[in-house]
């Protein structure tokens, strides 16, 4: 079957577009042929700086022929109706339809359509220029004299040429014509832009490659990137060194180049005494080199890993020395930023957050400083930190984004916070604390240890998080611009890999009412800019703004009990944590539906106790006691619904002794209790293990009752009493779990 | 190339280069035009590439810009970074066809032999708040270095561009230290002669950079500034209601290019208020939001005037 080979020669795609377009042009040909009945055996897609290009094997040469048989009205029907017929199947009258008898329904016209198929090549010449012209390119562009016209077509960078040839490997294949904003298809491509310039005519997918190849353009990325890495390695290696391994910076870099030339510089020694990272981001971001470590101790060496694109006429001697000059200026610069840094103390310059606006509604850095340093003061004791270093570090933590190397290289924040810490001879912790408050940053970074890390780092995620619910920027959808469900996941990973035990009902008040106090101070500085207090309009709402921001500060001062609107917004970003944590559990394979039955208990607010109690009641779940009391207390709750809807009440309230008149009714009424102290005692314990056993002693009474008692006694009381003992299991399961909505 | 004088080669002399660039978009017919008469921040800001960037006229210039940076002066003690350097622009509308093979050939022809040299497009998109303006581009780089930008405009002054222009920079001073081989503009030669002849380019604008430097970052007349920075604003709507030849029916406008230089003072204003560090963060925002309202209704005006609109 015959193949089809396309590609879209361009100017310069951007590097971080080119996987993805190769992807799509993949999937939108593909589809579309699919869609036209024509099945392919195979398709690849592949990208270079110039060119898209694609290629789909074992293509029909021809679609099916499609045969219809369409159903029309009855013989001697309507006129309107078989007009319409006639019309619909573009027959030209009654003669051409076939008359077909139903036994109970008469005579029908029957038409026969047969819609013969399309050669493919007529349908690519039709579906491929729609697909350059819906080309989802992340940004594209207009260019040239025809973007004086509309609907000029849009593409990455201005696009040259289109080769398009579709046939049998065997037979001359034939050129797709078609045509987009007056590029004609062709089988005319180029090769490397400085080494074959030249024009290359191509036949099909295997002389395409191998003639680009001869052209110095290796098409696969994958092998650009192979012998990337392996040249590098190689020439780390004989000289003794190793190569710093960058897979983010190599997919760039394959992304750059046509023909990959790896050749090795040097720097002088003397910008050794930079810390690496600052070498790493130089040499890394702004010139797309290697670097180069020994092997043995990891530190760096002064050489660096470039990738040219050509085979220099003097194998590249101009091009190592131009490298090495631009490298040589780049790292005195960075040495210049890093020397400049040193003679200002972190905390020196802070100043500058009072005139950094952190957000408009939420008031400076300097003030979101402040609250953190409070926080962390607050949390130190809880995590067992030292109050002062807490403070200490919670102040310096983000001062290194006002130093010039961060400026420079905003990656390195946090890294250069805790060097420039230990240099100017803060204690251990609380420079740590500056580069692992930032921690975790994904899901798969690691949670700091050292509690001064910890408090700081719950610190600025709760302040943020209450923050954001204070001005009510809530995360929506797919919509999360403050990276809130980052922050939320951030503190329960602190929290349950530190096995930190805390209310997060009580901890979340504080900080919440200090920022309700900041983004009240920062609405009064909005007004006084517009001169509310002049404005008679708006006078009132300043007055009313400014006792708001008493009020709320006294609470703060005299730690009040929480506000309804306080307890609301508090409630709700609970409710935002336990989706996280449910979310978090679930991926590490807990039961959705036991995490549910946890947080359908009232209060449930530390999170390392749920945790526990979903662990231990998956436990119990496993265990024959826990089966059968699942089994008795779902029974006990289906009798009760239908008897609640039967009697249109609920059966609450406590049994009456002197109305068991069963010893089985004693028994359980008994079991209840004892199970209900249990496993209570054990819950304040949070022993959550012993709980579920005291649970589990339920299970005979549970059972000789369903097996001897018959609940729906003709005695009303009796019924009546029995359905209340009934309650009482369902309530006395409740202290571990609600276990109406575990599943199974 | 091997004409010329050495002392006037683009790898011997920084005004070799400059004469050798004009010498070569001259020969491919573009105006050679004088740097504008007042201060700017980048060649963009000519009339000559914002403003004619507009409209359908074709429009072929090349010229040296002098470009102020307030924030970047460093008392001319950085190697690499000025508050006042050169730009060379050139401006192709509609952006012809072959632009990268005539930007290729003009490195070739300032002795950039891409059989020898890594050169590379690399992915930059280009936008001016100020201007409401964006291209999409690249970055050019020889051996690693960045020696130019390449930008497809789409739009200026919140205009869309039709057709597009393609808009070349040349960053003067670093691909003159690249083809001198020297590592500190200072140490550039300006006229290419040697011995007690030689002008380097520290003996003309060293104490410049010094004395602005001290000017921009701790001198400059903030009360005047902000002063100056509203007068501009004002007159710039000033003359632009003014210019329009038939009143409120706004059809034809006769006084673009005069509004359009209140424009460029009131952002040059607004960055030496910036170096100075008077602007807060918030602020910023709504000056530079400033300047862009003007900047569209300076293009608003040139679409509405002989040059810059359809017939």
């Amino acid at each position: 079957m015959p193949d089809l080979l396309l590609e879209l020669f361009s100017e310069e795609i951007p590097a971080r577009m080119q996987a993805k377009a190769a992807d799509d042009l993949r999937r939108m040909v593909t589809d579309k042929l699919i869609a036209e009945g024509l099945v392919y055996e195979g398709a690849k897609a592949f990208a270079t700086p110039r060119r898209l290009a694609l290629t789909v094997h074992g293509i029909p040469a021809r679609q099916a022929d499609l045969k219809e048989e369409r159903k029309g009205p009855r013989v001697g029907g309507p006129e309107a109706a078989i007009a319409g017929f006639l019309k619909a199947t573009g027959l030209s009258s009654l003669d051409e339809a076939k008359i077909q008898s139903d036994p109970k329904k008469g005579d029908f016209y029957i038409a026969l359509i047969e819609k013969p198929g399309r050669a493919t090549i007529d349908v690519l010449a039709e579906i491929l220029p729609v697909i350059v012209r819906t080309f989802p390119w992340p940004k594209s562009m207009r260019w040239g004299a025809r973007s004086a016209r509309s609907g000029s077509l849009s593409w990455v960078r201005p696009l040259h040429a289109i080769t398009c040839t579709f046939g049998l490997e065997t037979e001359e294949p034939d050129v797709v014509k078609f045509a987009v904003d007056g590029i004609e298809s062709g089988q005319t491509t180029f090769g490397h832009r400085f080494m074959a310039p030249q024009a290359i005519s191509v036949r099909r997918f295997e002389d395409y490659e191998a003639k680009l190849l001869d052209a110095k353009v290796v098409l696969d990325s994958e092998r650009r990137r192979d012998t990337i890495v392996t040249d590098a390695r190689q020439l780390a290696f004989a000289q003794g060194f190793e190569l710093f391994e960058d897979p983010v910076l190599l997919d760039e870099i394959a992304g750059l180049v046509e023909w990959p030339v790896v050749l090795m510089g040097d720097f002088d020694q003397d910008f050794l005494v930079l810390p690496g990272q600052i070498i790493r981001s130089t040499i890394r971001n702004n010139q797309k080199c290697f670097v180069v470590r020994n092997a043995e101790t990891g530190f760096l060496v002064p050489k660096f890993i470039m990738v040219a694109n050509i085979e220099a006429t003097d194998s590249g001697r101009a091009i190592v020395a131009g490298n090495e000059r631009v490298i040589r200026a780049r790292l005195s610069d960075a040495k210049f930023f890093y020397e400049s840094d040193r003679k200002t103390k972190l905390e020196d310059r802070l100043y500058k957050f009072e005139t950094t606006v952190f957000h408009e509604k939420l008031g400076t850095q300097a003030e979101r400083i402040t609250r953190i340093e409070e926080l962390a003061a607050k949390i130190a004791p809880v995590v067992g930190a030292d109050v002062s270093k807490a403070r200490r570090a919670a102040r310096l933590a983000k001062a290194d984004l006002l130093t010039e190397v961060v400026g420079e290289f905003p990656e390195l924040q946090g890294m250069m916070g805790t060097h420039y810490a230990q240099k100017q001879g803060e204690d251990g912790e609380v420079a740590f604390a500056i580069e692992q408050h930032y921690q975790p940053k994904g899901p798969d970074d690691v949670v700091p240890r050292l509690p001064v890390s910890v408090a700081v780092g719950l610190a600025d995620r709760i302040d943020t998080l209450v923050g954001f619910w204070a001005i009510d920027e809530k995360p929506t959808g797919s919509k999360d611009p403050y990276a809130l469900r980052r922050a939320a996941l951030g503190v329960i990973r602190l929290l349950l890999e530190n096995s930190l035990k805390v209310h997060l009902r009580v901890v979340l008040l504080f900080p919440l009412r200090f920022a309700l106090v900041h983004a009240n101070l920062a609405r009064q500085r909005q007004l006084k800019q517009e001169r509310a207090e002049e404005n008679p309009q708006l006078a009132p709402q300043f007055a009313a703004l400014a006792a708001h921001a008493t009020e709320i500060g006294n609470r703060l001062r005299f730690g009040a009990p929480a506000q309804p609107d306080e307890a609301r917004i508090i409630a709700d970003l609970l409710s935002f944590f336990a989706d996280r944590l449910k979310v978090q559990l679930r991926e590490q394979g807990a039961r959705h539906d036991l995490v549910d039955a946890v947080f359908a208990l009232e209060g449930q607010d530390d999170l390392l106790m749920v945790v526990r109690r979903v662990e231990a009641l998956g436990k119990f779940l496993d265990s024959d006691d826990g089966k059968n009391l699942l089994a008795g207390t779902k029974r006990a709750s289906n009798i009760l619904s239908i008897e609640e809807k039967k009697d249109k009440r609920a059966f609450d309230g406590a049994p009456d002794a002197a109305l068991y008149k069963l010893d089985e009714e004693k028994a359980l009424a008994k079991a209840i209790d004892q199970a209900k102290r249990e496993a209570g005692a054990a819950v304040m314990n949070e022993d959550f293990t012993s709980a579920m056993s005291a649970m589990a002693r339920l299970r005979p009474a549970v059972d000789a009752f369903f097996d001897k008692v018959k609940v729906n006694d003709e005695d009303a009381k009796v019924r009546e009493n029995r359905l209340k003992l009934l309650n009482e299991i369902r309530a006395a399961t409740r202290a571990v779990a609600d276990f109406s909505r575990i599943e199974g | 190339m091997d004409a010329l004088p050495a002392h006037m080669r683009p790898e011997r002399s920084f005004q070799g280069l400059i004469l050798t660039l004009q010498r070569y978009w001259a020969d491919y017919g573009c105006v050679i035009l004088q740097p504008y008469d007042m201060e700017v921040g980048a060649g963009t800001f000519h009339p000559a590439t914002t403003l004619r960037a507009l409209g359908p006229k074709p429009w072929n210039a090349a010229y040296v810009q002098p470009s102020r940076r307030p924030k970047d002066g460093r008392y001319g003690e950085n190697p690499n970074r000025l508050q006042h350097y050169y730009q060379f622009q050139v401006i192709l509308k509609p952006s012809p066809p072959d632009i990268q093979e005539l930007y290729l050939k003009s490195l070739a022809a300032i002795g950039i032999d891409s059989r020898l040299h890594d050169i590379r497009f690399v992915e930059d998109d280009w936008e001016s708040p100020t201007l409401g303006a964006w291209g999409l581009g690249w970055e050019c780089w020889c051996d690693g270095m960045e020696v130019s930008q390449f930008t497809y405009f789409q739009q200026v002054a919140g205009v869309e561009c039709a057709p597009v222009s393609g808009e070349l920079t040349y960053g003067l001073e670093r691909l003159a230290c690249y083809l001198q081989g020297v590592d500190s503009i200072m140490e550039l030669n300006f006229n290419g002669r040697e011995g007690a002849e030689k002008v380097s380019y520290r003996d003309v604008f060293l104490q410049a950079e010094q004395e602005y430097s001290r000017h921009n970052f701790e001198v400059a007349d903030t009360a005047m500034l902000f002063e100056q920075f509203k007068m501009a604003e004002q007159a710039c709507r000033k003359y632009l209601e003014a210019g329009w030849r038939d009143g409120s029916k706004r059809r034809e406008h006769l006084m673009a290019l005069p509004a359009y230089d209140q424009c460029i003072k009131a952002s040059h204003a607004f960055n030496l208020l910036d170096a100075r560090g008077v602007i807060s963060v918030t602020e910023r925002q709504s000056y530079i939001l400033r300047v862009r309202e003007l900047a569209k209704a300076c293009g608003e005006a040139w679409v509405h005037t002989e040059t810059g609109r359809a017939n």
